[in-house]
């Protein structure tokens, strides 16, 4: 080409609002392009193996099987993923999931201990391995790869003394519920599960009453929120999603045990992770923990609490699995570390630590947990699935160094 | 070799070298001639130019990076990297030493260019030999099976000359080589330099200490802002007053003129004016690996509210690790010392013990110790003031965000909104961040180490409007700084500080740089 051509310049003024308000909304799409990435690869993920499989995938049995198979790896992946934006790495959860299970099956089959105690003590246990590695890491100082590596061992160790080797079964229906059961049906009937239906009203007026709270927050402050025209479609699309969801969920038993677990640690620890104080402080020492520890950051107590949090999330994914299972065996949660930690890294942890959302983790073991259920629909073996999902783990973060060399420095 | 000192052709000659990194010129026309089997000084102020030329010379910055030309041994040369420039006989020798702590010495010393047998394996007897010989010729009484790690600073740096050594070195260059020695080492290390020139091999000498200049150089290169302002010689001095006097030698590193590069100052007029609001006494602290060296030796300071105090000195001089430990103890191994904050003694153990107490530190090393670089503004802002901006407990994100937002606008970020990650801004933007970060915290005593390093003059001029601003308000400002003009410019008082210690305080009144160079070079010999 030789010549070029002026574009026309009208009503530049008028855009500008509108302009600011689209630059805000690429920042922020430009910040977070492997979560975004990442959700869109999971929609057509979920759209490829939806055709594949004849429509089987969404149908409502399988959208909750496929939560509760995935449910322990996605407590898990939370839990990982806040111990690697705080630039350490757990190796041991695997082999902590067993103990737990077994613990578990020990106080509930063989003492009788009531199950919601033994739940409540499971958790406990789980708090004190946490706080024993973070302990190391944390005031002595020794490198997180090789505690937890010694707590890998340990813990497996430790397992397969509680069960002599043996399998402990079966668990009382109740502390199975954890892992199989549904929210219990109320009410009149009707075609759908009612409570669901609740739950996803509720969900929905939340969401609204969250969403219509912050932009009143935002004019206040006078800071710059989205055109209203934007914001009307975002609380529509959001409403359709929640809609959809729920009534899928609602033609089947309803809402997984599970799944409630799962949107009460997204949403808390979001939250935590995003808003309190000690995300923060998390962030910033993943980021850069000199200057963290400069700006008044206690990087000691900070980065023991993430492990303690790590070691109760790995004690509620071993009972969620071990109730699952119906048994404490001594080989659970093998590879469940790196399943967990390939999860943090698809959905936007970065090796260095300081990013990463506990969303991201979500949508990074959901990649996983699709796939997984997708290709086992349509029979693809499972040694071929570790290769595919090694190739996805590896495209995942290439195209994450890709885009950042791209967009520069 | 029959040569003397400083005769015959040239073995160096650098013509008309100019290099520019983006927005700054950090040579300009710089011209340095070496002769042959010479001792050749460059003095200058930090961020004169004195390291950039020598990694121009060592080929750090390869040729084609900058304008000029360079003649070794009478023939262009043109370095692509630092292994051509070591091929020719070029060896830099850094301030921090490039040992591996944990191989041997003579392994170090052949580190990159290892004896090989036939087959292409290590000869170790060869390697040995060869070690023991070159630390014989370098005076060092240690076997060469010895690991790095095992052997004193002063002894490390004798290995690096052995390394020199083995690679055939014409031209030796070293930067800042006394700065971690005792004076008994930096003795021993000179006489080395003298002996090697004997031997027929020139060497580049960059120092901060003048003594030992006037009393090794055989000549001296200045250069001040990027230029070569003039070359002093043993030689050519007429016999009444010799050339290279420390005195002669300061006059050409601070000859420039005071301009209009700073604020008015604007005196505050509160009811607390003049009272201490920060006082340090009896500061001791030692260095955090070599226990026997006191960085920061019985340091007594005070800073009065709306008082811009400065702390002078050269690179080593201890007023970072002062500053640093005293924030929390943050440096090196605490050994006495109490600070007061408005009259009382106030408990600076760890960080936010200090931060509570009233006392902010904006770092000199903003990359490493200041910011988080893949985040926002707005998070780096608001992570010392975070337990501020709590609402039910949690961070209320529409208050930090208008904070940050007050502070872009305010300390004028150059940035499109405060969710741009800081890693993007530019170095004096950054440097804003950094301040708008503390400031936000509202501390009474703010230390500010070398707030203006790396950053363009306009921008520094607003710094210097943001300091005097405070200082307007009530704030204590201890200021930290290389360049004595902004200290002179910005400064009620000046302490100057040498070897950890306080050598002199001096008012803004009977300040000039030839008083406070002549107390940082003071040394305790």
């Amino acid at each position: 080409m030789t010549t070029t051509s002026t574009p026309p310049r009208d009503e530049a003024p008028a855009k500008s609002a509108a302009q600011s308000a689209a630059s805000l909304l690429l920042q922020s799409m430009r910040n977070n392009m492997r979560q975004y990435g990442m959700l869109i690869a999971l929609a057509l993920i979920v759209v490829l193996f939806q055709i594949w499989t004849d429509g089987t995938l969404l149908l409502p049995n399988n959208v909750s099987n496929l939560i509760q198979q995935n449910g322990y790896i996605l407590i898990l992946a939370i839990g990982m993923m806040i111990v690697i934006i705080a630039g350490h790495i757990d190796l041991s959860v695997g082999s902590l999931v067993a103990f737990v299970g077994a613990m578990s099956a020990v106080m509930i089959v063989n003492h009788d201990v009531p199950w919601g105690l033994a739940l409540v003590l499971c958790l406990l246990i789980g708090a004190v391995a946490g706080a024993w590695q973070g302990f190391f890491i944390a005031y002595v100082g020794i490198p997180s790869f090789i505690v937890t590596l010694a707590g890998m061992l340990l813990f497996r160790g430790l397992t397969q003394i509680v069960l002599e080797g043996k399998s402990i079964a079966p668990f009382p229906n109740g502390f199975q519920n954890i892992a199989k059961g549904f929210i219990p049906e109320m009410g009149p009937y009707t075609q759908y599960h009612n409570p669901t239906l609740l739950l996803g009203l509720a969900t929905i007026a939340f969401l609204l009453v969250r969403e219509w709270r912050d932009r009143k927050r935002q004019l206040a402050y006078e800071l710059d929120v989205l055109p209203t025209g934007l914001w009307v479609t975002k609380l529509v699309a959001m409403t359709a999603a929640v809609v959809a969801f729920t009534l899928t969920l609602a033609s089947f038993h309803g809402v997984p045990v599970v799944m409630l677990i799962m949107c009460g640690l997204l949403l808390g620890l979001g939250y935590v992770m995003r808003n309190a104080v000690v995300g923060r402080h998390i962030y910033a020492l993943g980021g850069n923990s000199a200057a963290a520890k400069l700006s008044g950051v206690k990087d000691r107590r900070v980065t023991f609490l993430v492990f303690v949090n790590m070691g109760v999330l790995a004690a509620l994914a071993g009972c969620v699995y071990a109730a699952r299972l119906n048994a404490g065996t001594p080989q659970a949660g093998l590879n469940f570390e790196l399943e967990a930690i390939a999860a943090a890294f698809i959905g936007g942890a970065s090796m260095s630590g300081g990013v990463g959302t506990v969303m991201g983790a979500v949508i990074g073991g959901l990649v996983l947990g699709v796939l997984n259920n997708g290709m086992s629909l349509v029979g693809i073996g499972t040694d071929y699935q570790q290769v595919i999902k090694g190739l996805v783990l590896l495209a995942a973060v290439g195209f994450d160094i890709w885009n950042k060399r791209r967009v520069g420095r | 070799m029959p040569t003397t000192p400083g005769s015959g052709r040239p073995v160096l000659e650098m013509r008309g070298i100019t290099k520019t990194f983006p927005g700054v010129k950090a040579l300009s026309d710089v011209s340095l001639t070496v002769r042959p089997g010479e001792i050749h000084a460059v003095c200058g102020e930090n961020g004169a130019g004195k390291s950039t030329l020598m990694k121009v010379l060592s080929g750090v910055h390869p040729h084609g990076s900058y304008d000029g030309e360079i003649r070794f041994e009478d023939e262009p040369v043109a370095f692509k990297d630092i292994r051509a420039s070591e091929q020719r006989g070029i060896v830099i020798i850094h301030q921090e030493l490039a040992l591996v702590p944990y191989l041997s010495i003579a392994e170090n010393i052949f580190l990159g260019n290892e004896q090989t047998t036939a087959r292409g394996l290590v000869d170790w007897n060869d390697t040995l030999r060869k070690a023991g010989e070159l630390l014989r010729r370098v005076g060092l009484p240690e076997k060469p099976g010895t690991a790095v790690v095992d052997i004193a600073v002063g002894k490390q740096q004798l290995v690096e000359i052995a390394k020199a050594l083995a690679k055939k070195v014409k031209l030796l260059i070293l930067d800042e080589p006394t700065a971690a020695l005792n004076d008994e080492d930096s003795a021993k290390l000179l006489s080395l330099i003298r002996e090697l020139r004997d031997q027929g091999i020139a060497s580049i000498i960059i120092s901060h200490k003048l003594n030992e200049i006037r009393d090794i150089a055989d000549s001296v290169t200045i250069l001040r802002d990027g230029r070569s302002i003039e070359t002093l010689t043993v030689r050519e001095t007429p016999s009444s007053e010799p050339e290279l006097s420390e005195k002669r030698i300061i006059r050409g590193m601070v000859g420039r003129d005071l301009d209009h590069r700073f604020p008015d100052r604007t005196h505050y007029e509160g009811a607390d004016a003049g009272e201490i609001a920060l006082a340090v006494e009896g500061w001791t602290v030692r260095h955090p690996i070599d226990h026997h060296r006191k960085v920061v030796d019985d340091v007594s300071l005070t800073v009065r509210r709306g008082e811009i105090v400065g702390i002078a000195g050269l690179m080593g001089a201890g007023r970072t690790e002062l500053a640093m430990s005293v924030f929390g103890r943050s440096y090196g191994q605490y050994v006495s010392g109490t600070v007061a904050v408005a009259g009382r003694t106030v408990d600076t153990r760890s960080v936010p013990a200090a931060v509570d107490a009233g006392i902010a530190y904006v770092t000199e090393d903003r990359k490493r110790y200041g910011l988080n670089l893949i985040d926002s503004i707005k998070r780096n802002v608001s992570l010392p003031s975070l337990p501020g901006m709590l609402r039910h407990g949690v961070v209320d994100e529409h208050h930090e965000r208008r904070v940050a937002e007050r502070y872009r606008q305010s300390m004028n970020i150059k940035a499109p909104t405060v969710y741009e990650q800081v890693g993007r801004l530019s170095g004096g933007n950054q440097q804003k961040v950094v301040l708008s970060k503390w400031i936000h915290a509202d501390p009474d005593v703010l230390i500010l180490d070398e707030p203006t390093r790396g950053i363009d003059v306009g921008a520094k001029f607003e710094i210097y409007t943001v300091i005097d601003r405070l200082a307007a308000e009530g704030k204590a400002v201890l200021f930290i700084s290389s360049e004595l003009p902004e200290l002179l410019g910005m400064c009620d008082r000046i302490y100057t500080m040498a070897e950890g210690r306080l050598t002199g305080e001096v008012t803004r009144a009977e300040a000039d740089q030839e008083v406070l160079m002549r107390h940082m070079t003071m040394n305790r010999s």
